[in-house]
């Protein structure tokens, strides 16, 4: 019976949380839930997946999908949809998996539906709930051939522990190397192991009222005692000032994100900021301005100097946390 | 060095929106050119300038206002453009059927880069440049931060943006590239450079004209707001002190978070 196939993506020799995300969602679509890892020495990694309801997974494994080159990934599934013949794949809307999705849609002569916060089964279809204008708006969309080809957007779902047959099959693709024109030479990758601002439960992000690029130091001792699932961020302000990389850029020309917990501080509130996390469950603002904006959707609001209210904030939390 | 750059008008991001059907009231929108495909304009006028050769060509999929973020590119120094006027394919609003519009404009053209934005602020997609790629057969690599060509035209050094951190990519050209904020800093259109602009060849198509007869691959069923989010509670207390002690056991207490 067609059913869902699944890109999983390994980073730094681990299933990426989005990856187990979409596959346990995927168990409630009914049909087979194949999952399809790509890598170098990602064998190892396989069972796992069968602990959030892969019934079958396919391993692409081998010293040429060592690092994620595009062309080399998507020639791989290509291949092991072509065998499957699902009718919906699904990947994790990572910085990898939007490079990757359309990619493969389009080699598969499908469309694509990028970044999606929620999915439905109708019918045949899977009806993808996404944010527009950086979640201004929502629209519901679904695409009109099989396979049907969606990106989910990290901790849209819950990954949940749902037992699937777990087969595994190594698979031997054939790579036209003629095609593969682009090589990695190098890779530099951030000593920290802070997540993704798009996958954070947890984000402390910091606006124009930080002054100066040395006071992010405060967020980020703030964040790390929140654990391994928060990070910090920054509003356009910040960023545009040159106190902050754009990579840490949450708003209409950054990132999106939807955390738990989102605390904004010296961040005014513009309508391009808020749109890119509006979906936060809980949003904190500390403002020394009562008539900021953003106290009228901060579910709690602290009017004082935050330089005065992080530090003792981060005491307490301190406190709390033993 | 003839590059192509593929650029759509979206709505000023100060825009509120509204919905209507399954799009949204354009009354009183600002239009402008989508924030990232100004970085893609600039990169390919800087490439050009540098090879001291070549056309920047605009090609861009809108409605007969898309006129005018044309002629902004056109101003800042691009040498002509191709606008594809095409309501079936622009209302669709699928990134599928728009690649499929620009892969079969660009085919017309001469192209060593293809340049685009990472993505267009309105639909926020992201897909269109993977696509441009995969109709072209050509490579892609997205969120670029830094481009060196070499000499020859042969090759280029391309950095881009990766989960925590930056990637460094040799490629052959011809290749697609799209542009990540940090690329460079987009000029502004000088007075000349609008006069000029005025002059400059704007190639009116449709999907017939150039032969493309692929439908959406995507439907939108419905558009809808998010629900308001409702201001919550002010924190008091004498000092920033006991107001951050109270902030932390609401979050412990309340929402359960710490």
């Amino acid at each position: 019976m067609p059913g869902t196939l699944i890109y999983a993506e390994v980073q730094k020799g681990e299933i990426k949380k989005g990856s187990f995300e979409v596959t346990s969602k995927a168990k409630e679509f009914g049909g087979d839930v194949a999952v399809c890892i790509i890598g170098n020495g990602v064998d190892a990694l396989a069972p796992l997946l069968a602990k959030y309801g892969a019934d079958k997974i396919y391993v692409v494994d081998g010293p040429e999908f060592e690092n994620y080159v595009p062309e080399a990934f998507v020639q791989a599934f290509a291949q092991v949809a072509n065998q499957v013949k699902p009718s919906v794949i699904l990947a994790s809307a990572t910085a990898q998996g939007k490079d990757f999705t359309p990619a493969v849609a389009a080699r598969l002569g499908v469309g694509a539906i990028s970044d999606c916060v929620d999915l439905a089964k109708e019918g045949d279809k899977v009806v993808a709930k996404r944010p527009i204008y950086a979640g201004k708006a929502y629209v519901k969309v679904e695409a009109l051939n099989d396979p049907q080809v969606i990106s989910v957007r990290p901790n849209s779902f819950t990954a949940k522990e749902i037992a699937g047959a777990g087969a595994v099959e190594k698979v031997a693709v054939s790579l036209d190397a003629s095609k593969i024109k682009a090589v990695v030479k190098s890779l530099e990758l951030a000593e920290s192991d802070e997540p993704d601002q798009t996958e954070a439960e947890i984000i402390v992000s910091g606006g124009r009222g930080m002054k100066g690029p040395e006071n992010f130091k405060m967020l980020e001792e703030l964040a790390k005692l929140f654990g391994p699932t928060a990070t910090t961020g920054a509003s356009r302000a910040a960023v545009d000032a040159g106190w902050r990389e754009h990579s840490y850029q949450v708003g209409q020309t950054g990132k999106t994100v939807s955390p738990n917990l989102y605390i904004a501080a010296g961040i005014s509130g513009a309508i391009q900021h808020m749109a890119g996390m509006g979906t936060a469950k809980v949003i904190v603002a500390i403002n020394k301005d009562a008539e900021a904006p953003i106290f009228t959707k901060a579910d709690y609001g602290i009017v004082d100097d935050l330089f005065n209210v992080i530090p003792a904030l981060t005491a307490e939390i301190k406190k709390i946390k033993g | 060095m003839n590059t192509v750059v593929c650029m759509k008008q979206v709505p000023d991001t100060e825009t509120l929106i509204k919905v209507q059907g399954t799009g949204i009231a354009t009354d009183g929108i600002k239009w402008v050119m989508s924030p990232y495909d100004e970085f893609a304009v600039e990169e390919a006028l800087q490439q050009k300038e540098k090879m001291k050769a070549g056309a920047v060509t605009i090609v861009s999929l809108g409605p007969d206002r898309a006129i005018e973020a044309i002629r902004t590119g056109l101003a800042m120094g691009a040498d002509n453009a191709v606008h594809i006027n095409d309501s079936a394919y622009y209302n669709a609003a699928d990134p599928f059927a728009t690649a499929a519009v620009l892969a079969a404009a660009i085919k017309n053209l001469q192209y060593d880069c293809v340049f685009l934005g990472k993505q267009a602020i309105d639909d926020d997609s992201g897909q269109v440049p993977a696509m441009v790629g995969e109709l072209l057969g050509i490579p892609v690599i997205t969120q670029v931060l830094k481009l060196e060509v070499a000499a020859d035209k042969s090759k280029a050094t391309v950095t881009r943006e990766v989960e925590g951190g930056q990637a460094v990519i040799e490629v052959s050209l011809p290749v697609v590239l799209s542009a990540q904020k940090g690329l460079n800093e987009p000029r502004y259109a000088s007075l000349p450079g609008i006069m000029k602009a005025k002059k400059k060849p704007v190639d009116v198509k449709t999907a017939a004209d150039l032969g493309v007869t692929a439908g959406p691959a995507t439907a939108i069923k419905e558009m809808t707001l998010p629900p308001a989010r409702q201001a919550g509670k002010i924190i008091g207390g004498d000092d920033a002190a006991a107001k951050a002690a109270a902030l932390a056991k609401a979050l412990q207490e309340e929402v359960k978070i710490i």
